[in-house]
């Protein structure tokens, strides 16, 4: 336990220093140094907890009288821990070579030790208090990270949509720990209240509306940690508090199931539509936090007919996958920054042929592209695998296979959805021609950046491919946390022997792939082999505008959608005899934001008018107001008791 | 044991060198509707040896991923192939191998679209597109006819769908769920390999592109590739159809039996695609629709009749 602490520690330590020191590259240096040496120091105990599965419980002295204030380590908090402090070690070196020269950047630094330990924290945190106040620090800090380059005005309100959105998490989260305390309050209403606040970080639709705002605004590398790290706390949560609140009705799996669908489905769709680079990754983060919802929803709907196997694969598809998502979107999104550094922007319509210019860069964001989508020879696949077995055997339930079916289809299409995402992605911004010429650099001077920035790029990918192979690994400190998870469950959760054919399948798949390459390049391709122009169908001058643009090729599916995309248009036809100008525009706004959310907020304005006459505009007036309230609400617990 | 390696053996024969004969009788199948002698039986075969002999010519806008797609999209053709049961266990089987057999052709469309996009082309663009469009709306009916199979069978091995695991058939085939689920499979086996009337194999127009026109750049042993690639996976698809009407059993007879099957398939897809125009694009998705909602049908007619 006392290492755990020390990562802390050093955590903090390497925060307050970075906020003291000013010179840059002393600053850089601490700051991102610290982060990788806090989290490499707490990465060793939790694979070690991992894998012997043990359980360790120390209570701090508390500042407050009546509340404890205790941590404890057991296999799942392990398990997060190992994904959370693996990321951020990442994360800390590629921020070492992306923050060089970038003093605007470095004013945020110090939060990036204090999220990464407050996300521990969260994970390690056992009781209400304490869990909601590192909960706090966790979306404060990422708030202030996200607001980094708050002199955009995209940035400010991404950063204000993200803490009203935190803090309504948060506000939930508050009731169902009261009510948990006091043992009041059906379940039912926890189970829900939890769903909502848990649901929320983690992206679950309708919740996830914060998500694909507060992505593309940060930077990259914190993107890549609170896609890759900080949603996982929701998760996290929501699997902490299953073992609390006793065995779950079948609507509780049943709720999860179709949320999970939900957010699976609609989060590649949208993702299909976006043409900011990071706005996609973003969604496609909403659709995996999909497709783990969705096991954990198996998991519980196992629970409730007491069926070991599905239980399981439901709970232990989703943990697998966590994992999975954690390396492979973090990849995804240090990649991106490496793009976004070398041309100036995110927009994918901008960009082209970039696969020849950042060759390390391309090939490790298609590995990982490839990976997400689920595709074998790779880890995203056996994740997937695991919940699809679980809903197979849910097939064969009397009546709620119809969960099972919904769920299967569910995450076929969002797979297939998924997939002309990715090859939209990596179609349009690595492959073809450049579209447009880069901002103040010519296209020939692109190249890859310091090795700080894509060494974490390369040992992620490397992870996810040994996972792939060698799946066993992962699976069996799994089945420990299953086992905890539910103490009902009566003997071991399966030990999937096919999991060992699938990884001998990979490496067979990987090797036979390479010998054909070999034979290949040796036999055959030694015959003349001519470099010409893209048939072109006699074209006189074809030229890179005249490339599939992100938008055309997702067109088709968004006319398929459009009931539910419903894309507004705006069309500037072209109008005389000799026509100038034309132009045209589409965009789709997400529908829970646009059908939900909007409209909720718009009401909850109007109705609070009458206190807009109250503003005073000034500081002391807030000041005093906040002061009565809490006096008021002192006297209330005082006098009357709660 | 000496059957299992006698039965590897047939497997692999089948499976790697009676491919490009289907394409070779459909051929004569439609040549025969338009009052033509056709091609000879085994001119695929003449096509790739011709294609090996020849050089490459890589388009100056391609990247590795152009050199490298061709064998990928051969080695996960292939290993779908091995996890397909012919007249016995396929060489490689375990519960839950129906997800690897549709992942891995799902592999093999992200290289194609991939290297379509490579070439910076909008002909290649456009087919990129719209593969990628009807791959995931085809995906939703072959999920859905895969579970209805996994019902009925009671395994999610591609063992046990095509009836492999039980004594005397799974079912038996006059069922009407069965009929819908076969209706189902050929046109998802019209859609995934470009027959008509989706797509017209036939041409490289503008008209008519969806797989056809992913593969204007490819030359020499790479088109080679590309195609044998192509027939391999009608191989597989119409192993899969003919399997749901025609449970498979154990033995080189079965076998035997299997492949003549597949000769009559064979020529019913000559028939389908001599009497049927090839569709206007707006139409196809309303044709997968249709499929996804036969395949739900199929589901219907299984959950209530009973008996699974």
């Amino acid at each position: 336990m006392n290492v755990y602490f020390s990562s802390l520690v050093l955590l903090l330590v390497s925060a307050a220093l970075s906020r003291l020191i000013h010179h840059e590259s002393r600053k850089r240096l601490i700051g991102c140094g610290g982060v990788v040496l806090g989290s490499l120091l707490g990465l060793y105990p939790s694979l070690m907890t991992l894998m012997a599965g043990s359980f360790e419980l120390r209570v701090l002295p508390s500042p407050i009288p009546g509340l404890s204030a205790t941590f404890g380590v057991d296999a799942l908090s392990a398990f997060f821990l190992v994904a959370i402090f693996g990321l951020s070690a990442a994360t800390g070196v590629y921020s070492f070579g992306y923050l060089k020269n970038q003093p605007r950047l470095l004013q945020t630094l110090p939060f990036f030790p204090l999220l990464v330990a407050a996300m521990a924290a969260v994970v390690m945190a056992r009781d209400g208090f304490l869990f909601l106040v590192c909960w706090e620090i966790m979306s404060l800090a990422s708030f202030f990270l996200v607001t980094t380059e708050h002199e955009i005005k995209e940035v400010r309100v991404a950063g204000w949509i993200y803490l009203v959105a935190t803090h309504l998490a948060t506000s939930f989260l508050m009731v169902f720990f009261i009510l948990l305390s006091q043992k009041s309050g059906s379940f039912d209403l926890l189970f829900l209240f939890a769903v909502i606040g848990f649901g929320t970080k983690a992206g679950i639709f309708p919740f996830h509306v914060w998500l694909p705002q507060a992505h593309p605004a940060a930077p990259s590398a914190i993107s890549a940690l609170m896609s890759g790290a900080m949603i996982k706390t929701g998760i996290y949560g929501i699997l902490r508090v299953i073992p609390l609140l006793g065995p779950p009705p079948l609507w509780w799996g049943g709720l999860l199931m179709v949320m999970g669908i939900l957010s699976a489905v609609l989060g590649a769709l949208y993702s299909l539509m976006q043409q900011d680079l990071k706005r996609l990754l973003a969604y496609s983060s909403v659709e995996n936090i999909g497709i783990i919802t969705m096991g954990v929803g198996l998991g519980l709907m196992g629970m409730t007919r007491h069926d070991l196997i599905v239980t399981s694969l439901g709970f232990g598809g989703a943990l697998f996958h966590v994992w999975n998502h954690t390396i492979l979107k973090g990849a995804l999104f240090l990649g991106t920054g490496v793009v976004v550094h070398a041309t100036h922007t995110r927009m994918i319509d901008r960009l082209g042929g970039l696969l020849k210019r950042l060759p390390v860069t391309g090939t490790m964001f298609l590995i990982a592209s490839l990976a997400l989508c689920g595709l074998p020879p790779l880890n995203g696949f056996v994740s997937e695998w695991i919940i699809y077995r679980g809903l197979l055997a849910g097939t064969q339930w009397p009546i709620d296979r119809f969960f099972a079916i919904a769920g299967i289809l569910g995450i076929a299409l969002a797979g297939g959805l998924i997939l002309a995402s990715f090859t939209k992605v990596i179609g349009v911004s690595f492959l073809g021609e450049p579209r447009h010429e880069v901002p103040n650099k010519g296209i020939g001077e692109l190249h890859e950046g310091s090795l700080y920035l894509f060494l974490p790029l390369v040992f992620l990918v490397t992870i996810g491919l040994l996972i792939g192979i060698f799946p066993k690994f992962i699976w069996s400190p799994i089945r420990t946390i299953v086992q905890d998870l539910d103490p009902s469950l009566i003997g071991m959760p399966p030990e999937l022997i096919s999991l060992s054919l699938i990884g001998r399948i990979f490496a067979g798949f990987l090797a036979l792939s390479g010998a054909l390459l070999l034979f290949y390049r040796i036999f055959i391709r030694q015959k003349n082999n001519r470099r010409a122009v893209t048939w072109d169908c006699g074209y006189s001058a074809p030229s890179p505008r005249m490339q599939y643009s992100s938008s055309s090729f997702a067109e088709p599916l968004s006319i398929f959608f459009r009931s539910i995309l419903r894309p507004q248009t705006l069309l500037k036809k072209p109008s005389g005899i000799f026509p100038q100008t034309a132009s045209f525009a589409e965009d789709v706004e997400d529908l829970a934001l646009q059908r939900f959310f909007r409209p909720l907020f718009g009401a909850f304005a109007r109705s609070l008018g009458l206190f807009r006459k109250m503003q005073r505009g000034t500081i002391q007036a807030y000041l005093a107001m906040i002061f009565i309230a809490l006096i008021a609400l002192l006297v209330w617990e005082v006098w009357f008791g709660i | 044991m000496e059957s299992d390696s006698i039965s590897l053996v047939i497997h692999l024969s089948l499976l790697l060198l009676s491919p490009p004969l289907f394409l070779g009788i459909i051929a004569k199948t439609k040549a025969f509707f338009g009052g033509r002698q056709g091609p000879p039986l085994f001119q695929p075969y003449y096509d790739l040896v011709k294609l090996m002999k020849k050089g490459f010519v890589y388009s100056r806008s391609s990247s590795w991923v152009l050199r490298l797609a061709p064998i990928l999209i051969l080695t996960s053709i292939l290993f779908s192939g091995l996890l397909l049961p012919l007249g016995h266990e396929a060489p490689l089987h375990f519960e839950g191998d129906l997800i690897l057999f549709a992942y891995l052709l799902g592999l093999a469309r992200f290289f194609t679209i991939l290297a379509a996009m490579d070439v910076g082309s909008s002909f290649e663009g456009m087919g990129a597109s719209r593969e990628a469009t009807f791959g995931a709306l085809s995906e939703l009916s072959f999920f859905l006819g895969l579970i209805v199979l996994a019902i009925m069978t009671h395994s999610s091995s591609l063992t046990g769908l095509t009836g492999l695991l039980s004594e005397k058939g799974p079912y038996s085939p006059c069922h009407p769920s069965v009929l819908l689920l076969f209706v189902t499979f050929i046109l998802i086996l019209l859609t995934e390999n470009s027959r008509m009337p989706i797509d017209d194999p036939n041409t490289h127009l503008e008209l008519t592109m969806i797989h056809e026109v992913m593969i204007l750049d490819y030359s020499g042993p790479d088109l080679g590739i590309i195609l044998y690639g192509a027939s391999l996976k009608l191989f597989l698809m119409m192993v899969l159809a003919v399997s749901v009407l025609f449970p498979q059993t154990h033995g080189i007879q079965a076998t035997g039996w299997l492949f003549l099957k597949l000769v009559g398939l064979a020529i019913g897809i000559g028939v389908i695609e001599s009497i049927n125009a090839r569709l206007r694009l707006i139409k196809i998705p309303q044709i997968l629709i249709a499929n996804f909602v036969i395949a739900a049908f199929a589901l219907a007619v299984t959950l209530l009749k009973g008996g699974f």
